[in-house]
């Protein structure tokens, strides 16, 4: 993988990111948004995978122009923190359902914008 | 004189109402009986000192306490001196003296009253303030004790203060001789303007050395005079003299004749060096004196309250002293001012036993009372003889020093002066003839009235013998008395023409009033519906004028002012203020609880932090 294919998964992750965003942002149902802020996380994800690649001790880190030996960074770091951002984002999504479903109860409605009882 | 007695002398005249003020204003009502007497006693001291300072002074010099330095400020120095010239030696004599008399004559006059031990407190305040005043050496000690005088005025004018009328007559006091004490204010800040100094001496170095523009030395000879019309109820500030009556009467007797009004006069004496350089300014002294002379005398024929005829006539009389002044004799307004503390001290004393003993002021209620205060009468009608300047009592002499002292050069002044004279016997005449002659008017109060106890007597009796001498304490023979007159420079004596003409208007006016009480002729103020009768009667409606169109003026401009800062400054504000929390509940109910929106502008921030970013980091 070179710097340039790099880019492709930036680029990626992007736009995953924006989608996530845009989702988010936009879309009433709190299952829908729940699953944009799994999009956002997964986005960050694989900018994390990439780019761990590239660190020092990485399997593309002698490709750079200039390649950085300072350290000992593991290869798998940023794998590591991926799988880290998973696990948090499964538990998010936990707790997210349950709180949907306790409103759910209590409102009969899983829309998001009706989420204001703290201003109300 | 060695200096070792000069270093401590001024202050031993000046520190005992100090200490007595100090001791009542401790102990308080603790020694109801005793606060009398502790004022009585520090004043005496402070007299027996004085008379010690007049006799080292005698020959002309000048005693010059060591000064207590207060403040230093890079070269600039406000030092606390006391210096004791001739001119100040008279004047602390006059002061102590008529202030132990009065405090004497106070243990007897106010022995009913719960509020005694303030009241000399009070009392020794005033004295220390005025003994002060006439020792200062410095602008800013000066304007304190200057200032002091007039707190406690205010504070003795209004000690009957659950009257309306004592707490509007001492405001009155207060807020009319507050606009003469901005003059003396300007007149220190223009005098340290152009000398860099606060001394007084410093200044007066300066105007005769000719250091200063003569328009400067107008201005400030015109700023002292402003303060000295308004302590010395001159036109147009007399307005506040005849109503501070509603004092309980001793305090009339002090602040008019040794302390309130004697100060304008001697301000005006001791600053007399910047006065001297100017005779625009001294020109504007003796008319302000001339014209209060005749004005105030013309007000006194009317008034039916025994104080308010004395103390329109102590205006009028302030005009002689002002007069004499202006017309250049320190020496004849010195003469005056001492004669006057006396014989009019004696009159407010006197006029204090007859309302102690009828219970009112009213002189047309009252008459016949020669027959039951035989002493408190004798000592009136001679007072009233002194006022008049019948010979051969103590008013005679210094009256005519102040009218001969008018004729080099003011024939106009000496013209109202010499009519004063006649409105003088006239008002005074009446009084006399209301108060202690004929019949009695109202037979209940008559039959009431008693001779005052000895303790308020024997001050009457103190001042009636120096009534009766004063009239010599010019004359060289009187030793050290003399000699200290004539280090004020050389009172003019008047010619016998004069001493004739007055003393035959004298007699005529007092004839007049007999004729006039008497119903035997027809008088001419006799008719209160008339116009004349009804414009002396309101006072030329100069209190009315002050009341309504300044007081109303300023009160326009007030609330102009109130209107001003309520809408326009207030309002920007409120504005300013109202605009945030506006801007706030709106921002608030942007919101409105959607967590949506919420991450919709967080994310709109988030990109506007990043462009600034960026955009600041271009350059780098």
């Amino acid at each position: 993988m070179t710097p340039s294919e790099l880019m492709q998964y930036l680029l990626f992750s992007a736009m995953l990111f924006v989608l996530g965003l845009f989702g988010a942002l936009t879309r009433r149902n709190t299952v829908i948004v729940l699953l944009s802020i799994e999009l956002m996380l997964n986005a960050a994800n694989i900018n994390l995978v990439a780019l761990s690649r590239f660190l020092p001790g990485g399997a593309e880190n002698a490709r750079l122009p200039h390649p950085s030996l300072a350290g000992d960074f593991s290869a798998t770091l940023g794998q590591t923190v991926a799988l880290f951002t998973i696990a948090v984002a499964a538990a998010e999504v936990a707790v997210g359902l349950a709180a949907l479903i306790a409103f759910y109860r209590l409102k009969a409605s899983p829309n998001v914008d009706e989420m204001d009882s703290l201003k109300r | 004189m060695t200096n070792a007695i000069a270093s401590w002398l001024p202050w031993a005249v000046v520190l005992p109402p100090l200490v007595s003020f100090l001791l009542l204003t401790a102990l308080g009502s603790k020694i109801r009986k005793a606060a009398g007497w502790i004022g009585s006693l520090a004043t005496l001291i402070s007299l027996i000192f004085a008379f010690r300072a007049l006799t080292a002074v005698s020959g002309g010099a000048t005693l010059v306490a060591d000064p207590l330095l207060l403040l230093s400020y890079g070269d600039v120095e406000v030092a606390f001196g006391a210096d004791v010239s001739p001119l100040s030696a008279i004047m602390l004599v006059v002061v102590a003296g008529v202030s132990f008399l009065v405090h004497v004559y106070s243990i007897g006059y106010m022995a009913k009253d719960p509020r005694i031990a303030v009241y000399f407190q009070y009392l020794s305040l005033f004295t220390l303030a005025m003994l002060g005043l006439v020792v200062s050496t410095n602008w800013v000690e000066l304007y304190v004790f200057w200032e002091l005088v007039g707190a406690a005025s205010f504070l003795l004018i209004g000690f009957d203060y659950m009257r309306p009328a004592a707490r509007a007559a001492a405001f009155k006091a207060f807020i009319v001789t507050r606009i003469g004490d901005i003059g003396l204010f300007a007149a220190m800040i223009l005098a340290f303007a152009q000398t860099k100094s606060l001394a007084i001496a410093d200044t007066f170095q300066a105007v005769q050395s000719g250091a200063l523009a003569p328009n400067v030395v107008t201005g400030l000879a015109l700023l002292i005079f402003l303060a000295a019309v308004g302590k010395s109820g001159q036109f147009p500030l007399h307005v506040w003299l005849p109503d501070a009556m509603e004092g309980p009467t001793p305090v009339s007797a002090l602040i008019h004749a040794a302390t309130m009004v004697a100060a304008g006069v001697y301000l005006v004496a001791f600053t007399y060096p910047i006065f001297a350089q100017s005779p625009s300014a001294q020109f504007v002294v003796a008319t302000i004196g001339a014209f209060t002379a005749i004005f105030a005398a013309t007000m006194a024929l009317v008034q039916t309250d025994i104080k308010r005829v004395l103390a329109y006539s102590t205006v009028s009389q302030l005009g002689y002293m002002m007069l004499a002044l202006g017309a250049g004799s320190v020496g004849a307004a010195i003469f005056h001012l001492t004669t006057h503390a006396f014989f009019k001290a004696l009159l407010f004393l006197a006029a204090g036993a007859v309302i102690h003993a009828v219970g009112t002021n009213d002189i047309t209620v009252m008459g016949g009372l020669a027959k039951k205060m035989p002493v408190t009468a004798a000592w009136f009608v001679i007072a009233a003889a002194a006022l008049v300047g019948l010979p051969p009592l103590a008013g005679f002499f210094s009256k005519d020093a102040v009218l001969a002292s008018t004729v080099p050069g003011y024939p106009a002044h000496f013209t109202a002066a010499v009519l004063t004279v006649l409105l003088t016997a006239a008002y005074m005449g009446r009084v006399l003839w209301l108060v202690f002659f004929g019949e009695a008017r109202d037979a209940g109060r008559h039959a009431a009235a008693h001779e005052a106890p000895l303790v308020m007597r024997a001050p009457m009796h103190v001042l009636g013998v120096l009534v009766l001498v004063a009239g010599a304490f010019t004359a060289p023979w009187t030793g050290p008395i003399g000699r200290v007159f004539g280090a004020l420079g050389e009172v003019a004596h008047a010619p016998l023409w004069m001493a004739g003409l007055t003393t035959a208007l004298g007699l005529l006016g007092l004839g007049f009033s007999f004729l006039c009480v008497r119903g035997a002729i027809p008088c001419p103020l006799g008719d209160p519906t008339r116009a004349a009768y009804r414009l002396l009667e309101e006072r030329y409606y100069i209190d009315w004028f002050y009341e309504r169109a300044v007081g109303g003026a300023a009160a326009l401009f007030g609330r102009f002012a109130e209107a001003v800062d309520r809408l326009v400054i207030d309002g920007l504000w409120r504005g300013i203020a109202d605009a945030l929390i506006v801007s706030g509940e709106r921002a608030d109910a942007a919101g409105g609880g959607q967590i949506q929106r919420y991450n919709a502008v967080a994310l709109f921030a988030l990109v506007v932090m990043l462009v600034v970013f960026a955009l600041s980091m271009k350059g780098v």
